[in-house]
């Protein structure tokens, strides 16, 4: 067996060295090293988006990044999005729109969302089924999950509530109004 | 008494609080069946085969067993044998000795993917390198992918023992089962029919697609017992099977339910359950098993592809007289599609005078299909959705009113079983046709718009519940059914509503198997029917206690305690100042101590479901990719608990059946291997896929229920597939009988099409 390796890293805003193996996924490193469970692994290859974690400010999926690699890395995930008890904007949100059936997939769409937020504040529709499509749901058929995204991007705008995030803004995403799958009536 | 029967009135019902579950879910919280660790726990892996047919000469195990780490390598040899004999299985009954050879490969493996052996070990990835020592020696057998194939005389067969009534004692076969149901008399109906259409349709197997892999730990104790941890629909039917498979008593088995991420039908089996139970028991350690994504396609779940031949008859004032339909579906490799519900589902929403339906149980080297979401009738309804489609073109009648002239509704025969009693049809019909969708033009190049409708029976099963009163006044609300898609806050409303307590005072729980009663699979859209039901009796249950210690208080007899609303009050006015629950909560150990309400049911009288979706399709004239542009789903959802989530179910549903008509597939290669085992081939709906999927809450109460609540979670995948296909038409002129409908398969009938008009304009030139 190849020996562990100490990584040090800044996780959910707390220091964080731990020991593992040059194999290890981040996800597996952040479920099964660090007892974090809240990223879900619903694949292993990328395409679910249920690991989702955000990592120097991109929305990443921790099963594609090796744990070796989060060595000096600012990341935050699902555990770190509430602030202490009082829960992120996008977090009520999707409880008050029932954004969530099963579950399993809340948690990366939480942090994809916040990503998104992080770097755009006033996304588009367009933009947040964009933001999203790399995060598969089989629950709901993501229309409670995107009002919701629409209502926390309008309340933070509004300060009625605002996220705590530190991560810096990047450009916009680029996604046109025709990856917005949305009905439009025809005169 | 509450005065809360069908009808408008309710405090609670109908209001849509945050679920109790849920700020554990978004904070990650939640405990899923891959979170669980325990002290020592092992980590097991399933060797699979990577023949879809073939014979297992040998197993040699000793060198993985060598490897340091290695605590276990079991085999097919290490769990008993079992007599073929039928147990039921919540949806659908399940053969116990394939069962136990689809949970472990006894002398012939049947699909890509089938379990040959298992190990456990210190780590997940010692038991990997481990699986790579294990040596099989396979001799190789002709594989038989479709029904077509299966069902030719000479076909290689599958299963050397299995027999069909029809064909008699001696011989073999992959047919495992016909079934034929018969009204009328279909020669005579279609002789008085102006217009028939005759269609065969194929549909490709697809997968429930739960993004939450299975998963099990499974921890034997020294004195017999033994406790799984896992994400299923159904404890109890873990611990039964379980049972069934391991040989230890069902007594001695305690099944605690994990969060569950999805489900659709795939988690009312069992696969890793027992695995983790033989291996625990083998190294005295706790053992956890967690699939893969491709071990989960390979392996579990998918409904059946199917062949599907449908001819139907109407007069030229649109009345259907006759229909005809012939049913082949994949079982897999073990005997069990849900033909027979596509049978019993497949003209169901019409009433016809006159029909034969004949359908074919056939195993193929594919794996066992499992329930997947009114299983069977996506499929059937597919093909007659679609005739019914032509058929109200040919008569020059809306597809809606065509289906209105011929709709079942209270008194129409079902295919089987008694006439139906208050069903709500026709109010989707309505509902949709007053719908600001139908009510919108469509118009543009390559977009057309289409209607299709889904019945599916529901079931009633078993389900207990109890009712606790704390010395606070808050309420708790035990149930054995699992929570996969909102449930508890549903149990929850309905005690707030009995009992007249606000619904953050109520805390819903799902026990495990030694903690409440036997409850059947949260499956069959039985969960807010049935427990719910038994949710309502245990809160009366409490309520009558309730009133008996008020009266002992008060010195009255209990029926001179009125209450409403959380209020007791005397029925005259005496002077006796009411009281609340709250009020009456501490004193409950001197008026005789706790309360617990309590019921169990059997639920009869279940309230079939149906649904109708309109939906708007654009088509890529160069490419036949298929956008989505609107799409509207009504249905009969009897009483909606909390409308969010049933809202939520319907498209969730809508989703599901959009995924399967577009663009969901399994791809084997010409040796029976699957080729597309991810979720990259295996292309599910993405938000950029879909549009806001808009819903309709039709409320035609369940007569009988006590609140008339209907099971809402499976019908709405039932009609995407027709509605698209005959969107598609309106757009393309062109009639898709085949799914998925994906881009290569549909541009090649464009094509075909255009190629046709080019002929014709030539030959007219």
């Amino acid at each position: 067996m190849v020996k562990k390796v100490i990584v040090e890293a800044m996780i959910n805003g707390d220091p964080v060295e731990l020991l593992c193996e040059p194999r290890q996924s981040l996800l597996e490193v952040l479920r099964d090293e660090l007892d974090m469970t809240g990223s879900k692994e619903g694949c292993l290859t990328g395409d679910c988006g249920a690991c989702t974690v955000i990592v120097n400010g991109r929305a990443v999926c921790s099963c594609l990044m090796l744990g070796v690699e989060a060595e000096g890395a600012t990341i935050t995930t699902i555990e770190g999005l509430a602030d202490g008890a009082k829960l992120h904007v996008l977090q009520q949100k999707f409880l008050e729109h029932a954004s969530l059936q099963c579950g399993i997939c809340t948690p990366g769409f939480l942090m994809s969302a916040k990503a998104l937020l992080d770097h755009n504040p006033k996304p588009t529709e367009a933009d947040i089924r964009y933001a999203l499509a790399g995060n598969l749901c089989r629950c709901t058929g993501y229309d409670k999950i995107v009002k919701a995204v629409v209502d926390a991007a309008q309340t933070m705008l509004t300060g009625a509530g605002s996220g705590h995030g530190t991560v810096p803004r990047q450009s916009a995403s680029e996604a046109t109004s025709d990856m917005l799958g949305k009905g439009e009536e025809v005169k | 008494m509450a005065a809360t029967t069908n009808g408008n009135g309710y405090h609670v019902i109908g209001t849509r609080p945050i679920r109790h579950d849920g700020v554990d879910k978004v904070t990650g919280r939640a405990r899923y069946g891959a979170d669980y660790t325990f002290p020592g726990m092992l980590f097991g892996k399933v060797l699979r085969s990577p023949h879809a047919h073939a014979l297992i000469k040998s197993i040699k195990t000793d060198k993985a067993a060598a490897l340091p780490g290695v605590k276990a390598v079991m085999t097919s040899a290490d769990l008993p044998q079992l007599a073929d004999k039928m147990e039921a299985a919540g949806e659908q009954a399940v053969n116990l000795a394939h069962l136990s050879a689809n949970i472990l490969a006894r002398g012939k493996v049947l699909y890509d993917g089938h379990p040959v052996a298992v190990v456990a070990a210190t780590s997940i990835h010692i038991a990997e390198e481990a699986l790579r020592l294990i040596e099989v020696e396979y001799e190789a057998l002709p594989v038989v992918m479709s029904v077509e194939d299966a069902m030719k005389p000479g076909a290689t067969i599958l299963l050397p023992t299995l027999r069909n009534k029809e064909d008699g004692p001696d011989k073999q076969t992959n047919v495992a089962a016909h079934m034929q149901f018969k009204r009328g008399d279909v020669a005579e109906g279609f002789k008085s029919a102006d217009f028939i259409v005759e269609r065969e349709f194929n549909t490709a197997m697809v997968h429930q697609g739960y993004i939450e892999p299975h998963n099990a730990v499974g921890i034997y104790s020294a004195d017999g017992h033994a406790t799984i941890y896992c994400s299923t629909q159904g404890t109890f039917v873990v611990r039964s099977l379980c049972s069934a498979v391991l040989g230890i008593p069902e007594g001695k088995i305690k099944v605690v339910p994990a969060e569950i991420g999805g489900g659709f039908g795939g988690k009312t089996v069992v696969y890793l359950e027992p695995l983790s139970v033989l291996l625990s028991k083998a190294t005295g350690h706790p053992v956890k098993l967690v699939m893969t994504r491709g071990e989960v396609l390979r392996a579990t779940g998918p409904t059946s592809g199917s062949t599907i031949r449908c001819k139907m008859g109407a007069t030229k004032d649109g009345k259907l007289v006759a229909a005809e339909c012939w049913l082949a579906y994949e079982a897999g490799a073990f005997p069990g599609s849900p033909v027979g519900a596509g049978a019993m589902t497949i003209v169901t929403p019409y009433n016809i005078p006159n029909i034969l339906i004949d359908a074919y149980d056939v195993v193929v080297n594919r794996p066992k299909t499992a329930a997947y979401r009114a299983p069977g009738a996506t499929n059937a309804a597919m093909a007659s959705e679609t005739v019914v489609d032509e058929l109200a073109e040919k008569c020059g009648i809306d597809p809606i009113e065509f289906r209105l002239k011929n709709a079942s509704a209270e008194g129409t025969p079902q295919t089987v079983g008694p006439p139906f009693k208050r069903i709500g049809f026709v109010e989707t019909l309505e509902a949709i046709k007053n719908s600001p969708h139908y009510k919108s033009k469509l118009t543009g190049p390559n977009r057309g718009r289409g209607v299709a409708s889904g019945f599916w029976f529901n079931v009633g099963l078993q389900s207990s519940a109890t009712v606790n009163i704390h010395t606070d006044g808050t309420v708790s609300v035990v149930t054995g059914s699992v929570d996969i898609g909102g449930t508890r806050a549903a149990q929850a409303m309905i005690v707030a509503e009995v009992l007249g307590v606000d619904i953050n005072d109520v805390r819903p729980v799902v026990a495990d198997t030694d903690s409440i009663g036997h409850t059947d699979v949260t499956g069959g859209s039985r969960t807010a029917f049935a427990t719910g039901w038994a949710v309502w009796d245990a809160a009366q249950d409490a309520l009558r206690q309730l009133k008996e210690r008020v009266a002992k208080t008060w010195e009255k007899k209990p029926d001179e305690v009125a209450f409403d609303n959380g209020r007791f009050s005397p029925v005259s006015g005496n002077g006796v100042k009411p009281m609340t629950l709250k009020e009456l909560a501490p004193r409950l150990a001197r008026t005789g101590g706790p309360i617990i309400g309590r019921a169990t049911v059997n639920a009869r009288g279940v309230g079939p479901a149906f649904a109708t979706m309109l939906v708007d399709v654009e088509v890529d004239p160069d490419t036949g990719k298929v956008k989505i542009l609107r799409a509207t789903v009504a249905q009969d959802v009897g009483k909606a608990i909390h409308p969010a989530y049933v809202e939520g179910q319907m498209q969730g549903g809508t989703a599901q059946g959009i995924g399967w008509a577009l663009n969901e597939e399994y791809f084997y290669d010409d040796k029976g291997i699957l080729r597309n085992t991810g979720l990259l081939d295996y292309r599910m709906p993405t938000c950029l896929d879909l549009p806001a999927l808009e819903t309709i809450m039709v409320e035609v109460p369940t007569p009988g229920h006590p609140l008339g609540i209907r099971g809402v979670g499976e019908v709405p995948i039932v009609p995407p597939p027709a509605a698209i296909a005959n969107a598609i038409y309106q757009a393309t002129g062109v009639r898709m009988l085949e799914l998925p409908m994906a881009p290569p398969r549909l541009m090649k009938q464009i094509l075909k099409k255009r190629a046709a008009t080019d002929t014709q304009a030539a030959a007219a030139d």
